[in-house]
């Protein structure tokens, strides 16, 4: 596979400030001066690192994020080509590989569009100004006689037009723009539209390279047994059995790195084929020492962290006076959540490939975050960064886990090893038993009502944090933690307390999609809804009241909490939904809301409960999220998202005895399936405010939504996850 | 970029079959399952990986127009048949593809190949089918992304195409 260099050191990189934060990017070969030659980037035009025109009006835009299934490579690439004028049809898009002069490549936080909405406008708008400063040039006219109308610039005088093919070399000749105009919205030709995916056609045709589809020259391919027990080491092993399998090439010890996405280490079998080394691998004796983790009892740690929050904790903010509030109060209302721990378990498990050569090292992986796999191989290597090449392949899904490259390292451990390029590959049953999971939680919620509000809220929450896969040793949560939608609680409430309780990890501890708005936006929905009911009025009637006036909470950037907002998504899910309409027997609908990402999510769903089995009929999302850029991919994130809730809610369980995580694949760590999928119905509020994630604030509002309309079908309150433990589900 | 290299075992055991109805001859270990077969020995990496057990439907391919595990499917067991995997359904480019792309089905993607052949062995049986009968069909086929409002929608509009296409042939 040819190296690109793009990004070739004779360029000199720009700082156009055209990122927030101040980022590299456009190229100029001219040195000090503000031009660049386009002859000497092959003759195309290369006004910046995500703009490439060949004379044929060929045009390359450059995805700078990662592609799970987000649409990511066409929404960024369409804003460009939007800003450019550009022919859709005339587009390639080119996937970047981990290098600091794109800006932050990290792909997580729902922060892809959010983050760089504006600078890719401004990478169009670059070009585009150029093209046409270059038209009027040759016209010799004002640019103001010109307009740029789908890969023309046209003379608005006489309706001349030159093709921007044409104007490739005259274009790289122009200045480059400090500050370029950008398009007024209603000018839009791609932006808010429901473009297709670029992808759509090979996808479906199995042509995209994931990691694992990558093949090179005498690649081997390895797979790795690793201690059941997190960070246990390896005591002895025997590997004769392994090395009798045919294929199988060689045994390699792995050593763990310590740091947060250093490999785990265990032991490797190298083979000539992926099934040689799974054979090789399950054919190892390996002689553990466990380790202190071994004490892990999930389930004892569940007693441990609910006695925590059932006893005052570490305060983490306080308004008003609670105490005095609930010793006033008409009623008192408590409530105790348990949540287990979760594992992302995406379609392709992770893997790598590795090529490490002498003083360099070239890298295939599907990673979340580029740079940081780019430093992570530069330390372990201990050589420069710009000997460290990360091609970024698809990704088969993502949710969080492919954030930490700690596959990665192994593959180029066993490269380094090897001499030989080496792919590494998880099966399903490392995937599910040594990721990074999402923590498991007990939580505590305690309410005054008078005069049929709320008057006074205590939130406890413990889990482990993820803090603690940086800081070992860790025992508290962190604020951005308890921001994920416990201390940002948009209630209208004037006596608040916020506490955390003691707990330390035993496992690596990581964010899937959502985080802690999973176990915060689930404690404080459902919540709401026993208060609604304590009360006695009707959830969504009492919920609005909850929320409360028109106010806008002050944030140290540029995203406020509106509770203006908050309010009209949940409305107008519960239009949508029919609330209040009559339901058959059996039947009831539930209503969840959530601010996170900084978008605004609400759910309303209609479940029936029939000889004690639950289904979800239909799901009702209407979402806020700003500006959209593409609103096919913004509905499909949110369907996605409704089946990734109800998978956590009908099936997510991660268990541990004596530290070993007790499932191993999909049979017994169930995903939904098709059988059980509802009709899903989204709602985009329309809005031309800054854009705001939508990845994964979809997610939340589904367990909720569903243990409320249980409540409603039924009158019975579920308080912990997942309901295959109550027999309601298959 | 690959270099398609006979993997030798200690048997010698050839094992000859098709593949989209081009003939391969393999030297493997009889117990090798199709999927790493196609994946790591004839480099048409379109199927699959997902679990090993044949629980999740990533490695389908079809086998006398009927959906199989290729994962769990040792290549013993297809000697002398022909097996249709991805690639050989992109050639024809079916009317279950152009569905998928029109509803803009895949996010990743990567169970897509799987669902896609699942699709059309259901397909096949039935040109027709009702939700029942997809919701039976497909619930082999996991798709973490959770894809599958529009692979329902698209296998009704595939059955559509198709039927308005024998219908058009028909006058």
């Amino acid at each position: 596979m040819k190296t690109e260099s793009f990004i070739s050191r004779r360029f000199f990189i720009k700082n156009m400030s055209l990122f927030s934060g101040g980022l590299l990017l456009a190229c100029d070969a001219g040195g000090q001066g503000s031009t660049i030659n386009a002859k000497s980037n092959n003759g195309n035009f290369t006004p910046n690192l995500f703009v490439e025109l060949k004379p044929n009006g060929d045009l390359i835009l450059t995805a700078s994020r990662s592609e799970m299934g987000q649409g990511v490579r066409t929404s960024l690439t369409s804003v460009i080509a939007d800003e450019m004028d550009a022919d859709w049809s005339r587009v390639q898009v080119r996937q970047a590989p981990g290098d600091d002069a794109y800006g932050n490549q990290n792909t997580d936080g729902s922060r892809s569009i959010r983050t760089i909405y504006e600078p890719m406008r401004k990478m169009g708008a670059m070009a585009r100004a150029m093209l046409l400063g270059a038209a009027a040039k040759r016209w010799n006219i004002a640019e103001d006689l010109c307009k740029t109308s789908l890969h023309y610039v046209v003379r608005t005088d006489s309706g001349e037009k030159i093709f921007y093919g044409d104007l490739v070399s005259e274009a790289g000749l122009m200045a480059i723009p400090d500050e370029p105009k950008l398009k007024s919205p209603d000018k839009f030709i791609y932006i808010g539209k429901e473009l297709k995916s670029v992808d759509a056609g090979d996808f479906v045709k199995g042509i995209p390279k994931y990691g694992m589809d990558i093949k090179l020259d005498n690649m081997l391919y390895a797979c790795i047994e690793r201690c059941p027990v997190t960070f246990g080491s390896i005591r002895s092993f025997d590997d004769s059995d392994s090395l009798k399998i045919s294929g199988v090439k060689a045994v390699h010890r792995v050593d763990r790195i310590e740091k947060p996405f250093g490999a785990l280490g265990g032991v490797a079998v190298i083979a000539s084929n992926t099934w040689s080394a799974i054979q090789g691998k399950n054919a190892l004796k390996v002689e553990w020492d466990y380790g202190e983790n071994e004490s892990y009892s999930s389930s004892e740690f569940m007693e441990v962290i609910t006695a925590n929050v059932h006893k005052k904790g570490k305060l983490i903010r306080e308004e008003g006076n609670v105490s005095k509030a609930f010793d006033k109060a008409d009623t008192m209302v408590e409530a105790t959540y348990n949540l287990p721990h979760l594992v992302h378990a995406p379609m392709e498990t992770p893997n790598a490939t590795a090529h490490v050569k002498e003083g360099s090292c070239e890298v295939w992986a599907p990673v979340q975050a580029p740079q940081t796999t780019r430093k992570e191989i530069s330390d372990f290597l201990d050589i420069d960064l710009d000997k460290v090449t990360v091609h970024v392949t698809f990704l088969g899904g993502g949710f969080g886990r492919k954030s930490k490259p700690d596959y990665v390292l192994e593959a180029v451990a066993l490269s380094q090893i090897s001499k030989q390029p080496v792919q590494v590959i998880w099966t399903r049953e490392d995937d599910i038993q040594h990721s990074y999971y999402h923590a498991i939680s007990a939580q505590y919620l305690k309410a005054s009502i008078k005069n049929n509000s709320v008057t006074g809220w205590l939130h406890r929450t413990a889990y482990p944090s993820i803090t603690s896969t940086f800081i070992p040793g860790v025992t508290h949560g962190a604020g951005f933690e308890f921001q994920q939608g416990m201390t940002n609680m948009p209630y209208e409430i004037s006596n608040v307390s916020f506490e955390n309780g003691k707990a330390p990890a035993y496992l690596r501890i990581g964010w899937l999609r959502s985080v802690y708005n999973i176990i915060h936006g689930f404690s404080v929905n459902v919540f709401a809804d026993e208060l609604a009911h304590a009360a006695g009025r009707d959830p969504l009637e009492f919920r609005l009241d909850m929320i409360g006036s028109d106010r806008i909470y002050p944030s140290e950037n540029a995203y406020k909490l509106d509770t203006a907002k908050l309010k009209n998504v949940l409305r107008k899910a519960a239009k949508n939904a029919g609330w209040g309409r009559e339901l058959p027997e059996g039947h009831g609908l539930g209503l969840a809301v959530h601010y996170s990402f900084y978008s605004y999510v609400a759910t309303v769903v209609e479940v029936s409960v029939i000889d004690g089995q639950l289904k979800v009929h239909e799901v009702f999302t209407v979402v806020d999220c700003g500006t959209v850029v593409n609103r096919d991919t913004v509905k499909a994130q949110l369907e996605g998202a409704a089946i990734f809730g109800m998978s956590l809610t009908y099936y997510g369980d991660i268990t541990l005895e004596k530290g070993i995580v007790q499932q191993s694949n999909y049979h017994d760590y169930q995903m939904l399936r098709i059988h059980q999928t509802p009709m899903v119905n989204i709602e985009i509020i329309e809005s031309s405010e800054i854009p705001t994630g939508i990845g994964e604030p979809g997610v939340p509002v589904i367990a909720p939504a569903i243990i409320n309309a249980i409540f409603n079908a039924t009158g019975k309150r579920y308080r912990s996850l997942p309901l295959k433990d109550f027999g309601m589900v298959k | 970029m690959l270099t398609l290299q006979s993997i030798k075992t200690k048997t010698g055991f050839m094992i000859n079959f098709k593949v989209n109805d081009k003939d391969y001859s393999v030297d493997v270990s009889p117990d090798m399952p199709i999927l790493w077969v196609l994946r790591d020995v004839l480099g048409l990496t379109g199927t699959k990986f997902g679990c090993g057990l044949g629980v999740c439907g990533s490695c389908t391919v079809l086998l006398d127009g009927k959906a199989i595990r290729s994962c769990i499917t040792p290549i013993s067991l297809v000697k002398d048949q022909n097996v249709i995997s991805i690639e050989g359904v992109a050639a024809e480019h079916s009317t279950i593809q152009k569905a998928w792309e029109e509803l803009n089905v895949p996010q990743c993607g990567f169970c897509q190949p799987g669902q896609v052949l699942s699709a059309l062995a259901l397909l096949k049986e039935n040109p027709d089918p009702s939700d029942k009968d997809i919701d039976t069909a497909m619930s082999g086929n996991i798709c973490r992304c959770g894809t599958y409002v529009r692979i329902r929608k698209a296998i009704h509009l595939a059955a559509s195409m198709e039927n308005e296409l024998h219908n058009t042939k028909g006058v």
